[in-house]
């Protein structure tokens, strides 16, 4: 590896010296080429070189959160993906969904997921939720020289925080920009190009205490809306059985719902709207 | 002009043996083991804050005795390897022999370089699909490696409790019966005359790799899931089964252990204090 080994095959010093615990500054000094950020990247717009990851959707509920996302990729008109997963578990109580160039997200969600196991191992200890969501922040923002250039990466991060008073609002979620953030949300968020008609159906369906239940469904429902309105959103695919992914994160830990689950879900939201097309 | 002493390489290699076997058997000692639910990793530890058993990667676990921050110092490069390779490869693709070998390295380089060899002895662990499956690692202060068939002792008297570990050790051991023999195996040394002593509970640093799941396998067993492990409860043996990602959380205060530094009291050669039985 990029790590200049010592000839006597001894581990390098940054190897094992107390230096940090985190895994982006430890990567930083071993092999810098692995980090998105640092990568330098011709002038000129890339935005359309690679394929887009869209809607996502965070609704806090009793005890915990849901997160879940629609499953298409694009780029520019073409579906470059239909079955993509854009929702994983970031650790053991936290979930983390992106939005923007899939192959960046897809490595920063990866890159951050190693981030809080690392920590976990070298402390002994699990980062507190606001810990990780400020060192999402950053690796966000490490991204920003690529961003300006149109291969911007957000994420829409979500958790059961260990440490709340009160458990009916341990769910918490937190939304970023192509500059850092973290910005706490109250209720729910969304991000991705389908964002604002999710949003917009949220603002009417969302209740402060919704079960996790009924939160898998508004989630759903949501998501509908924004693949109603947004060519860039994949609605639920009954004919190739491709349904979102939704997750939940609660005091027993994070859950993905399995695809029955979520088929009867999402059966149940095509069907209400065959009634009713307005939801 | 000072006369200029000559010491032999073999003399100099001898002395620094003698001195890095001399701390590693002043520590109290740590068991490795293969039961048919996996690797158990039992050691005898005052601290609960400062480990001697942790984790390195999803079927990777890492136990060592001697001194603290000599071993810590290994252990953090062995998570940093294991988490830059899996990032760069693939999870699957990082093996506990790579790490072994890495530090069997580190471990001869410094004790031939250095004028302090590391004082610890180490042992890497990962989990396979089934007991024969299992690698074992000992690495020692000399960075010799032996791949142990499917137990070992190490630290203070290994040799004695390596004895009970061979007789008693089969891999189809159920948890309970494998945590009971190693707990038999550890107290069998170190009492007045050499005889037997006991070790109480919150006295064990207790962890597993756990065959049956998938992903991070390592599972840490304290408080009243030990107890009841101990008291050979059959209920003991499932509670790990159902217990989900209970990977470090918060500290329970269930343990109520004190809170001396794990290796510095081992090595600072302290009386053994008589553990309320």
């Amino acid at each position: 590896m990029a790590a200049g080994f010592d000839p006597s095959g001894r581990l390098p010093d940054v190897f094992t010296n107390a230096g940090t615990s985190s895994f982006t500054t430890f990567l930083s000094r071993v092999a810098p080429e692995m980090l998105p950020g640092r990568r330098p990247l011709p002038p000129g717009m890339a935005a359309d070189l690679a394929p887009h990851a869209t809607t996502i959707v965070a609704i806090s509920a009793a005890g915990g959160v849901v997160l879940a996302g629609d499953r298409r990729a694009t780029m520019g008109n073409l579906i470059a993906q239909r079955d993509i997963e854009k929702v994983h578990p970031a650790d053991a109580y936290s979930l983390v969904g992106i939005a923007g160039t899939a192959g960046i997200g897809i490595e920063l969600m990866r890159l951050f997921q190693v981030e809080l196991e690392h920590y976990e191992k070298i402390e002994g200890a699990m980062l507190s939720l606001d810990g990780k969501a400020n060192r999402l922040a950053s690796m966000i923002r490490g991204n920003l020289g690529a961003a300006m250039q149109g291969l911007a990466v957000v994420p829409l991060f979500a958790g059961f925080d260990l440490a709340a008073r009160d458990p009916a609002r341990a769910g918490r979620i937190f939304s970023f920009d192509v500059t850092g953030g973290p910005y706490e949300e109250t209720g729910y968020d969304a991000i991705g190009s389908g964002s604002l008609f999710a949003k917009s159906a949220l603002k009417k369906r969302y209740r402060t205490g919704v079960s996790i239940d009924d939160a898998t469904r508004l989630a759903v429902e949501a998501l509908y809306d924004a693949a109603d309105d947004d060519t860039a959103t994949g609605g639920p695919d009954l004919i190739r059985r491709i349904y979102p992914v939704v997750m939940t994160a609660t005091a027993e830990g994070t859950h993905r719902l399995t695809e029955a689950e979520t088929a009867a879900i999402a059966e149940g939201v095509v069907a209400g709207r065959a009634e009713n097309p307005g939801g | 002009m000072a006369m200029q002493f000559y010491a032999s390489p073999e003399q100099i290699m001898r002395d620094r043996s003698e001195l890095a076997r001399k701390g590693i058997a002043r520590g109290r000692s740590a068991v490795v083991l293969s039961y048919t639910g996996g690797v158990l990793f039992v050691a005898e530890n005052l601290s609960s804050a400062l480990h001697k058993v942790s984790e390195i990667y999803d079927r990777i676990g890492f136990a060592a005795v001697g001194r603290y921050n000599e071993f810590e110092n290994l252990r953090r490069a062995g998570v940093r390897m294991a988490d830059l390779n899996g990032l760069s490869y693939d999870r699957r693709d990082v093996t506990g022999r790579a790490l072994a070998n890495a530090f069997a390295q580190t471990l001869g380089a410094i004790f031939t370089e250095q004028s302090k060899p590391f004082e610890v002895e180490i042992c890497v662990a990962q989990v396979g699909a089934t007991a024969d499956e299992d690698e074992l690692y000992r690495l020692t202060y000399d960075g010799s490696v032996n791949d142990e068939p499917g137990r070992m002792a190490m630290g203070g008297q290994a040799e004695a409790i390596t004895g009970v570990l061979k007789a008693d050790h089969r891999p189809d051991m159920s948890l309970s019966e494998a945590v009971q023999m190693a707990m038999k195996a550890l107290s069998s040394v170190g009492g007045e005359g050499g005889a037997a002593r006991t070790i109480a509970a919150n006295q064990l640093e207790v962890a597993v790799l756990d065959r049956g799941r998938i992903g991070r396998t390592f599972r840490r067993i304290t408080g009243a899931a030990l107890t009841a492990l101990l008291e050979g409860d059959p209920a003991g043996d499932l509670a790990p089964a159902e217990g989900r990602a209970e990977t470090p959380t918060v500290p329970t205060e269930e343990a109520h252990k004190p809170t001396t530094s794990a290796g510095s009291a081992d090595l600072e050669g302290q009386p053994q204090e008589k553990p309320e039985a």
